[in-house]
Formats: C-alpha cells, sequence, structure tokens
C-alpha cells in the first residue's frame, strides 16, 4: 500500500522516490537548486509558469538543467 | 574600396565581427580578461545538468556572463537527435532569455562531425517556434543552401573539427561557398591561429566564432586580442580587394632607365 502512495522518477539520471501526484515543482524543490535553471520532462521543455501544474507520473525522466561555459 | 558596415545577423548589427567561447579557460578571471581584449559581438554558453552540489560554479558563471554584459549565444552542444536539440534550445531560451540559437546537432562522436542529414529539419523547425538559428554546419554547399532555404539568415560553417586548431582544412569549399551564397557566414571551429581567421576574412567570411584557440593559448588574453586584430585585418583586407596573384614576377621597380641597362 505504501508504494502506492509514491512515485519513481529519474531526475538528471538519479532514481528518485516522490509522493503520487507530485508535480515538477516539487521535483525542482527536492533537489534544491537555485535559479538560473530549466526543466523538461520526457524531453519535452516544461515552462516554468507550468511547474506547479505539471503532474509527475512513475518513471517520468526529469532534466533540470543549468548554464555552463561553452564553445 | 567597398566601405564597411557591421556585422548584421536577423536585422541586429554587431560593431565586432569575433564571436567567442566561454569554455576551456585557466579561470574565470582569464575569460573575463579575454572578453575585454577581444571586444566580442556575443559569447557562446551553454547548458548541462545540475545538481544542488554543483550549482555554484553555475552561478559563478552566471555572474560572470552579466558581468562581461556582452549578448549571449547559447548553444545545443551534444545533442544528437532532433528532439534533443530542440528542447535544449526551449531551455536555453528561458535561461538565458534570448531567441538566439548556435544549432549543434551532432552526427558523430569522434569528429563531432554535425548531423548533416538533419540538420535542416531541426534549423527549420527551431525557425517556426521563433528562434534566430546560427547552425553549426560542414562546408558543404547544398547543405548550406539548404540552411538558409529553411530561413536561415546566416550559416555557420567549420574550417576543421571542433578544438583541433587546423585551420581550414578545405579551403577550395570554403571560398566557393563564399562565392554561391549572400548570406552572412560565419566559420564556427577548426581555427588555432589569428593568420587562419584572417584568411577567411579576406575570403569575404562575415566573421569568425572561436573558442579553444583563445582559451589554450599560452596568453589567452594576449591571443584574444591578436584574434580580434586579425578578424578586423582580414575584413578590411577583403574590402580593400587583393591583386590577383600571377605566374611570373612583375618587377615593382620601373625598368625604364635602369642604370647599366643595355639591349643584349
Amino acid at each position: 500500500m505504501s508504494d502506492k502512495a509514491t512515485i519513481q522518477v529519474l531526475i538528471n539520471q538519479a532514481p528518485h522516490e516522490l509522493p503520487a501526484n507530485a508535480t515538477l515543482a516539487d521535483a525542482v524543490k527536492c533537489m534544491g537548486i537555485a535559479p538560473p535553471f530549466a526543466a523538461a520532462v520526457n524531453l519535452q521543455f516544461v515552462p516554468k509558469t507550468q511547474y506547479a501544474s505539471h503532474v509527475l507520473q512513475a518513471n517520468d525522466q526529469i532534466e533540470l538543467i543549468a548554464p555552463i561555459t561553452g564553445g | 574600396m567597398s566601405t564597411s558596415s557591421p556585422l548584421t545577423l536577423y536585422g541586429e548589427t554587431f560593431t565586432s565581427r569575433l564571436l567567442l567561447g566561454t569554455s576551456r579557460y585557466p579561470s574565470p578571471s582569464v575569460l573575463l580578461a579575454a572578453i575585454e581584449r577581444a571586444q566580442p559581438a556575443m559569447l557562446t554558453a551553454s547548458l548541462r545538468r545540475q545538481t544542488g552540489a554543483g550549482g555554484e560554479a553555475s552561478q559563478s558563471f552566471w555572474n560572470l556572463l552579466r558581468e562581461a554584459n556582452v549578448p549571449v549565444l547559447p548553444n545545443t552542444a551534444g545533442c544528437h537527435s532532433m528532439q534533443e536539440a530542440i528542447t535544449t534550445a526551449e531551455m536555453a531560451r528561458e535561461v538565458f532569455n534570448t531567441d538566439w540559437i548556435k544549432l549543434e546537432l551532432i552526427g558523430d562522436d569522434y569528429t563531432l562531425q554535425p548531423d548533416t542529414l538533419n540538420l535542416p529539419e531541426a534549423a527549420n523547425r527551431l525557425i517556426k517556434a521563433g528562434f534566430k538559428v546560427l547552425p553549426y554546419c560542414t562546408e558543404d554547399l547544398v547543405l548550406c543552401q539548404r540552411l538558409v532555404d529553411v530561413g536561415c539568415q546566416a550559416v555557420m560553417p567549420w574550417a576543421a573539427p571542433i578544438g583541433t586548431g587546423k585551420g581550414p582544412v578545405n579551403p577550395t569549399a570554403l571560398r566557393t561557398l563564399r562565392e554561391r551564397l549572400s548570406v552572412p557566414l560565419i566559420v564556427d571551429a577548426g581555427l588555432g591561429l589569428p593568420s587562419h581567421a584572417c584568411q577567411v576574412m579576406e575570403w569575404g567570411y562575415d566573421a569568425v566564432l572561436l573558442n579553444t584557440a583563445v582559451a589554450l593559448a599560452q596568453d589567452p588574453v594576449a591571443m584574444a586580442g591578436a584574434f580580434a586584430d586579425a578578424v578586423q585585418a582580414g575584413h578590411n583586407a577583403f574590402l580593400a580587394g587583393a591583386m590577383q596573384a600571377q605566374d611570373t614576377a612583375q618587377p615593382s621597380t620601373p625598368v625604364l632607365g635602369t642604370p647599366f641597362w643595355h639591349h643584349t
């Protein structure tokens, strides 16, 4: 019964357990990332304005990315 | 002599014809000094997975970009599929608050050669999504033409594979490309020396994008200045119009009146 109350997702390829019905905002919060950053779920960009309404599903693959140097 | 005009990309003008990468410098302070010396039109940057622990470096780089106050050109480095590139571009647009994107779609990990077969469609989708796309591509004429056909207002052929510093390995193709296409052309990747940059600018290229050649120089700041001077010199030479090379010697000093000269 407890396994129904949580879902497993991948955040930056690392497994994380989140409450069922967790949103992308919850996933961001659990990673403790400070702005600026952006997010994608299952290879689809999710704008910041939709974090709180984007409900995650089991096995979702979440990418949280931030600026780095580049050529 | 033609008069110099500023670099214009997608209707925006830039006083510099040098675009500078931000990676592989010995330290952030050296990078900042190199930017100050080169006065580039744009700075390239990227996006990578971030965790709470790694956030400090990212925040530091973000602050450096703000201090440099140069327009940022985010890239899609490392993307191997159209969807990866498009999603990365969308994330970059939100993070950097810019529609500019250097489209990199890698087709081969060993040479970092772009995926030329899928590049035009990726560019097409990004342009339709409102991006100002600067595609990293090979010097293939038909590929570059297709990129223009889908709406790219500039293209960025490589001189040589990324980070090699070999200089233009296919001068004939690069010169043909310049002759055939009228859109701004930016040589991106493979330049190692200021003379390489000067050379392509003499051929009529509109700008160059550099990173490793500056970052890995013994004195990156001095090399940034050398490249900036070379880019300007090459552009000035192109505008001045070079003489035609000749196969036979032509005396530059007048022959008439030469002392001791006589018919044999």
